[in-house]
């Protein structure tokens, strides 16, 4: 792990943290491309649907990518994303609408002459030929001269660090080496865009999270424009510029991490990424502020939402690691609740209190552990207060 | 555990002497011996009741007469060129028939590959022999297909088919397909389609895709069915003695009528022999050549 790495585009991560409270100040050239109205996007889809018989498996969907980006497709396993990446890559055609690559519609273009690349699921390395040839095989088919296929396999192999492996076949290296394999492939031909279908999966955490870093290094070197797909929320948060997060075809949220993090803008991103507390209440405006009632007996909740909201039925919904846990009723929070311990979580650099209200509603809060186990500052049945800021939270209509 | 090993690689090599090193070496000692007139018709028999004198007095009389006898008469070669021709353009022809018909075949829809699995090995339901005299009557003069392709007007004259060399190809083709579909369908159906997406991917046109992943990666099922057609098709004797004409020279059919109209067993046997080492070279070289690519990657 490599705490606190400097990523380039802007946004300054410190790795395996929750991404929301330790989010440094973003410094002077941000990379945001979406947020200017004049970028060209190199990819754009346009009201596109695709069906396969009677079932929808991407539903009307719009979005833009720019060049440069890393960009996350997340959601759950059958949600449309291998489909999204097999229209870019030319394997289906959509039903209707269309897709626009570097401004031109890309529908009549088949695979094999598209200048976009993709590293399969299931990496797809041609067992017959060496690592070295199945690098070089893309090259040889664009008839380069033999010295610059050469010179071009040997830089991807440095690239990748698998030149010890040149010879060998796929089925004579490990799972992680074949992956760089099929990373190296897919890069040899410096596409405009390469598209890496669930490329980590079939590694284990600790070496996901080192190709995570070595992924973004690399995008940041070659500066190809990367579509990652992924049902590991937290590999879409490490690497991604932007997040975009799927559900049944469509497209629920597209932002930056930080944002799909801390303004999910429904209770399904929020619930989707990471942990999370819904309460859902009635509101009342005023002012800048919600009130939410939500349990009889219980003080309002105190919340500022980033668009207003009109009255009427909310979910309000926070972060665990956002409620603060305590045994004296706290003076400096807006809100504060009574409870009683339920259940805690020990998770070792972290304990999840599950706490019950007295009206059934339980809320979860997180604190670091910063004392061994067996002097846990509460335990079951313990009466503590949990508490938030007014701004901690999001106000989201129904 | 080493005993476990041993036994383990014993079964087979058990079953490969008494199935096949035993009657080779029974042949090969009846091709080492001399035609007589007796029961059975050769001469020396091994005689038990002398005890290790008698297997000594076999031995003395053993000689290779009957291979130089082979070497002089070319009746012989001829058969065995001719033999190694015909097996040789028939694997060929099978292998032209067959690789479509099991691309096919792995392509179908799964729900149509068991009903296409059992098309192809159907006709093995049906005696040999009887598929054999049918094709007869489709082949000759006066045969179904001379009368089809009079009806539709190609020919005007009904085609001589039957006792050629043409009818044999036909046969062996038509018998030995299955043989050459089979092995093939079997790599087919587990090349992973994402590898043929992946060189698309990578600039290949269909095509290109078809002759760089999908032919290197059936090569054993095409060898494996070459080599299942090649073997029996080079000794065949049926198809050649019931289709061929009198210029159809196999092996098959001079065998045959060393052992059961010349009654000379021992030169029956050395035609054997050569035959046998006919097969067993290529296998041999081919085996070799398997075996050092294989180390040459560890
Ligand atoms: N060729 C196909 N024919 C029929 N249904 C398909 C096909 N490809 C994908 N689907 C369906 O479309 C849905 C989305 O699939 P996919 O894009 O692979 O999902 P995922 O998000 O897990 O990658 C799935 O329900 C799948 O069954
Ligand atoms: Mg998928």
């Amino acid at each position: 792990m490599r705490p606190g790495q400097f990523i380039g585009r802007g946004v300054f991560f410190v790795h395996h943290c929750p991404v929301g409270e330790k989010a440094k100040p973003m410094p002077q050239n941000v990379f945001a491309p979406w947020t200017d109205p004049q970028a060209k996007p190199l990819i754009r889809f346009e009201n596109v649907t695709k069906r396969f018989g009677d079932f929808t498996a991407v539903d009307d969907l719009s979005v833009d990518i720019y060049e440069r980006e890393f960009f996350a497709l997340l959601g759950p396993s059958g949600c449309g994303k291998t489909t999204m990446m097999r229209m870019l890559a030319g394997f289906e055609t959509p039903t209707s609408g269309t897709i626009m690559l570097d401004g031109k519609d890309i529908s009549p273009v088949p695979p094999n002459k598209r200048s976009v690349n993709m590293m399969f699921q299931s990496y797809a390395l041609f067992p017959h030929l060496t690592v070295y040839d199945n690098i070089a095989f893309g090259l040889k088919r664009d008839k380069l001269p033999a010295e610059q296929i050469d010179a071009r396999v040997k830089e991807m192999l440095r690239l990748v660090q698998i030149e010890r492996f040149a010879q060998r076949k796929p089925d004579q290296i490990s799972g992680g080496q074949r992956q760089r394999v099929a990373l190296a492939r897919s890069l040899a031909k410096a596409p405009k865009l390469l598209l890496l279908d669930e490329p980590l999966s079939a590694l284990d955490k600790k070496l996901r999270q080192d190709t995570q870093f070595e992924l973004m290094d690399i995008q940041e070197k070659t500066g190809t424009t990367f579509v990652i797909v992924t049902h590991d929320q937290e590999e879409a948060m490490t690497v991604a510029s932007r997040v975009a997060v799927m559900n049944f075809g469509k497209l629920i949220q597209v932002d930056t991490p930080t944002q799909i993090y801390e303004a999910p803008n429904s209770a399904y991103v929020a619930d989707f990424i990471g942990d999370v507390n819904i309460i859902e209440g009635n509101a009342t405006v005023d002012g800048e502020r919600v009130l939410i009632s939500w349990a009889e007996g219980q003080p309002d909740i105190i919340g500022t939402p980033a668009q207003p909201v009109a009255p009427g039925r909310v979910s309000f919904v926070i972060r665990p690691e956002k409620i603060a846990i305590s045994s004296e009723k706290p003076t400096d929070r807006r809100n504060a609740v009574h409870g009683k311990v339920l259940d805690i979580a020990y998770l070792g650099n972290m304990s999840t209190y599950h706490v019950e209200m007295p009206d059934g509603t339980v809320i979860k809060a997180t604190a670091a552990n910063q004392r061994r186990r067996d002097s846990l500052p509460y335990t079951w049945e313990d009466p503590v207060w949990l508490s938030w800021t007014d701004t901690a939270g999001v106000v989201l209509a129904e | 555990m080493n005993l476990r090993r041993t036994s383990l690689i014993a079964v087979p090599y058990f079953w490969l002497g008494c199935l096949f090193l035993i009657p080779f070496l029974i042949v090969f000692k009846i091709s080492l011996s001399d035609a007589a007139l007796s029961i059975p018709p050769y001469t020396p028999k091994l005689e038990l009741s002398e005890g290790w004198a008698g297997v000594r007095d076999m031995f003395s009389q053993f000689d290779f007469e009957n291979f130089e006898f082979l070497a002089t008469d070319d009746l012989y070669w001829k058969s065995y060129l001719s033999s190694v021709q015909i097996a040789l353009i028939s694997t060929f022809m099978c292998l032209l028939v067959g690789f479509p018909m099991a691309y096919g075949m792995a392509r179908a829809p799964q729900v149509w590959q068991p009903t296409l699995m059992l098309m192809v090995i159907l006709p093995f339901w049906t005696s040999f022999l009887i598929r054999v005299y049918s094709l007869i009557g489709i082949l000759s003069q006066e045969g179904m297909l001379n009368q089809f392709l009079t009806w539709i007007g190609v020919i005007s004259e009904p085609l001589t088919i039957l006792n050629t060399n043409i009818a044999v190809y036909i046969g062996i083709v038509y018998t030995y397909l299955p043989f050459m579909i089979l092995p093939i369908y079997a790599t087919l159906i587990k090349l992973d389609g994402s590898l043929l997406e992946a060189a698309e991917d990578l600039g290949c046109s269909r095509t290109e895709a078809f002759w760089r992943i999908t032919v290197p990666l059936s090569k054993a099922g095409i060898i494996a069915g070459c080599f299942l057609v090649f073997i029996p098709a080079l000794g065949e004797f049926v198809i050649p003695s019931l289709l061929g004409g009198s210029e159809t020279l196999m092996i098959g059919k001079v065998l045959y009528e060393e052992f059961f109209s010349n009654r000379d067993w021992p030169v029956a046997s050395a035609v054997a022999v050569i035959l046998l080492l006919i097969l067993i070279v290529p296998i041999v070289l081919y085996q070799r050549n398997e075996q050092r690519l294989i180390e040459a990657e560890q």
